[in-house]
């Protein structure tokens, strides 16, 4: 580009040659600013991409390697891999005796699985119910008029914005005893099955068990969920599904038939987010369910958290649980960026 | 009531469509309603609780069965005045402050260096989103094995290899802040880094060549050009990330760095919550850390539609 520009000089007589001696000058800078340029990336990126590498091969090493200095690096030069700490992710409870106060307790059998399942159908059951009743609530904000919509929405925005911190006391005390009040209505009833019935209802506990985690994790994505398909929907033109319904099909089955099948890559990018937000969420679990349905994160903070210092397993615990959600981000990775800048950005 | 058989390809629409009868208001009822209703049970509703216990003394292990008492605003001039609270707040700020300027920086330097470079470019990209991927809790314990000092890598590079110092990079008081702040940046750079490339890839291509022809420095059109045109969207992600270090919790938690200068906010309120049962106290607090990051992201989106409105 710089070359073309020099023809328009009016330098003198031989002005190919000097034109390309002048490029090639005008070049040095450029590859010193280069050169300059791929350093500083390569500093970045060992500094981004090290920690990654360094928890897999710290996965792989035997216990009394993992602490070792100098450090090993390379496998099967520095040191013999071994798989032991993944074995004991699945099989052993630890080799330093049970870490959590889970249920077995029996040292023998790793807690892992059970927690990893926790994690699949909490995380899993949250993105999937978050999905479908945001796309619908972002279907209806698309393509009806809603009395108050702006509003609406902005409120629906503004619960996401809430310290995770301040609301937790608060859910703590309600998941305790969601429907205590009922206690007080039958207490003014004379005896029956009603009143049985209501003072079953009012102990019911949201915490120690899958529906209570299950429904915050969804409430927590949804914000996110409706924000993003209403940008989706918003694109799609209306006369998509009007010319469905005019060939005779109702509206729920141009939905069913048309519009859901159009939204599903949208749909399943943003579940990315709902999954890894859910997926990675620890506070929460931690304080809700301490013992029952709990999911990886406070297992891997029991690991650790109890001053023994079970590097290796950990890193391997972190690998195996990170691999469900990179698969996942990278099967449907086209759609992320919108979905990282809360549908800001569009391409 | 299945589809007809007809002679083309496309599926023949039905004879009588099924849910005919829903109007459009039933829909809007139909589609709106599980959500508002977990939103208002799981978000609103807590938080007016939450607003209702801060005005009362509560504890939820000693007050079980006598229940919160009216105390009016106690429990906010209790925390206004008390110089515990406004250390958390400055330290908040000690980790908030570094830590987005830092990924700002690094994170929009990254961004212009991959957008010369093409090659390999879709491979960087992928291997940078890891960490966002990461949960933050793991994040942290996994840089606290490498902190460790005299067994971890980061001691032995600096202090073994190039002879600097030893730093104690979790226990003591003055790192302390700095290596929570490096475990941040190291996992939401690349947030910063994705946007600002969404930005850099947007900025038409016409007017670096026109800068060209007139001869315009590297500088001129990153200043003039660059810059004015990727601020707006690096100022949504400041937003994004200004809100989420502000109420950082699993990192600072698992960090578990030592002193009390460097205890950050949610922390703060954990404890007060969770180990010393202080509800109605913890409740307040709760509420004032709301209205701070409220006032400022307000702040923020009034600076970026005042942006907005001078380029149209």
């Amino acid at each position: 580009m710089v070359v073309t520009d020099l023809s328009a000089r009016p330098a003198g007589d031989s002005a190919p040659a000097t034109a390309v001696a002048q490029a090639r000058r005008a070049h040095w800078p450029t590859r010193l600013g280069d050169a300059a340029a791929w350093l500083a990336l390569g500093v970045a990126l060992l500094f981004f991409l090290f920690p990654l590498v360094w928890m897999l091969i710290t996965s792989i090493k035997a216990r009394s390697e993992v602490t070792l200095l100098p450090p090993r690096y390379v496998p099967f030069v520095d040191f013999q891999p071994v798989a032991d700490n993944y074995q004991a992710v699945f099989t052993k409870a630890s080799e330093l005796g049970s870490v959590t106060s889970g249920i077995s307790g029996a040292g023998q059998i790793s807690e892992f699985p059970a927690h990893l399942l926790n994690s699949v159908l909490i995380a899993g059951g949250a993105t999937v119910l978050a999905v479908l009743l945001g796309t619908l609530a972002a279907y209806a904000f698309s393509r009806f008029r809603i009395k108050g919509e702006n509003d609406l929405l902005f409120f629906i925005l503004s619960t996401r914005m809430l310290p995770p911190i301040v609301v937790l006391i608060p859910i703590f005390l309600m998941f305790t005893k969601p429907f205590g009040f009922l206690e007080g209505w039958a207490a003014g009833m004379g005896a029956g099955g009603f009143k049985d019935f209501l003072l079953n209802a009012s102990h019911i506990s949201l915490r120690e068990n899958y529906i209570g985690i299950t429904l915050l994790y969804t409430t927590f994505g949804l914000p996110f969920v409706v924000w993003m398909m209403k940008g989706f929907f918003d694109e799609i033109p209306k006369e998509y599904e009007e010319a469905a319904m005019l060939d005779g099909y109702s509206r729920v089955e141009a939905i069913g038939k048309f519009v859901l099948p159009e939204a599903l890559p949208a749909m399943l990018a943003t579940a990315v987010f709902v999954l890894i937000t859910a997926w990675n969420e620890f506070v929460f679990v931690q304080i809700l369910n301490p013992s029952q349905a709990t999911t990886v994160p406070p297992f891997l903070y029991a690991i650790i958290g109890y001053g023994q210092l079970e590097w290796g397993r950990m890193a391997a615990t972190s690998v195996v649980f990170l691999l469900p959600v990179v698969i996942f981000t990278f099967a449907v990775r086209n759609h992320l960026l919108r979905g990282v800048t809360f549908g800001a950005v569009r391409r | 009531m299945a589809a007809v058989s007809s002679t083309s390809n496309a599926p023949a629409p039905p004879v009588r469509p099924r849910f005919g009868r829903l109007s459009d208001r039933a829909l809007v009822w139909l589609f709106l309603t599980p959500t508002m209703l977990l939103l208002l049970g799981i978000a609103v509703f807590p938080l007016l609780w939450s607003l209702y216990l801060s005005f009362t003394k509560f504890s939820v292990i000693n007050d079980a069965n006598t229940g919160p008492t009216w105390i009016g605003t106690k429990n906010f001039e209790r925390l206004l005045n008390d110089p515990d609270v406004w250390l958390r707040f400055t330290t908040t700020a000690r980790f908030v402050i570094p830590a987005v300027a830092i990924e700002l920086l690094l994170g929009f330097g990254l961004a212009l260096l991959l957008n010369r470079k093409a090659g390999g470019r879709g491979l960087l990209m992928t291997l940078m989103l890891i960490p966002m991927m990461l949960s933050p809790l793991i994040v942290a314990l996994f840089w606290n094995y490498m902190y460790q000092p005299s067994t971890g890598i980061i001691d032995y590079w600096l202090h073994d290899i190039f002879g600097l110092p030893q730093i104690l990079w979790t226990t003591d008081l003055n790192t302390a802040m700095w290596s929570l702040v490096i475990v941040d940046v190291w996992q939401w750079t690349p947030f910063i880094m994705l946007i600002a490339l969404a930005g850099l890839s947007a900025v038409p291509k016409y007017l670096y060549e026109a800068a060209e022809v007139d001869r315009a420095s590297g500088w001129f059109k990153f200043r003039q050009i660059t810059l004015p045109l990727v601020t707006p969207l690096l100022l949504i992600a400041i937003l994004f990330r200004l809100m989420d270090s502000y109420r950082m919790f699993d990192q600072a938690y698992a960090l578990n760095i030592s002193g009390n200068v460097n205890q950050v906010l949610s922390v703060y309120l954990y404890q007060m919550a969770f180990r010393d049962f202080n509800t109605g106290k913890g409740s307040a607090l709760g509420y004032i850390m709301l209205v701070v990051i409220i006032a400022l992201a307000n702040l923020l989106i009034r600076v970026l539609n005042g942006r907005k409105a001078e380029q149209v």
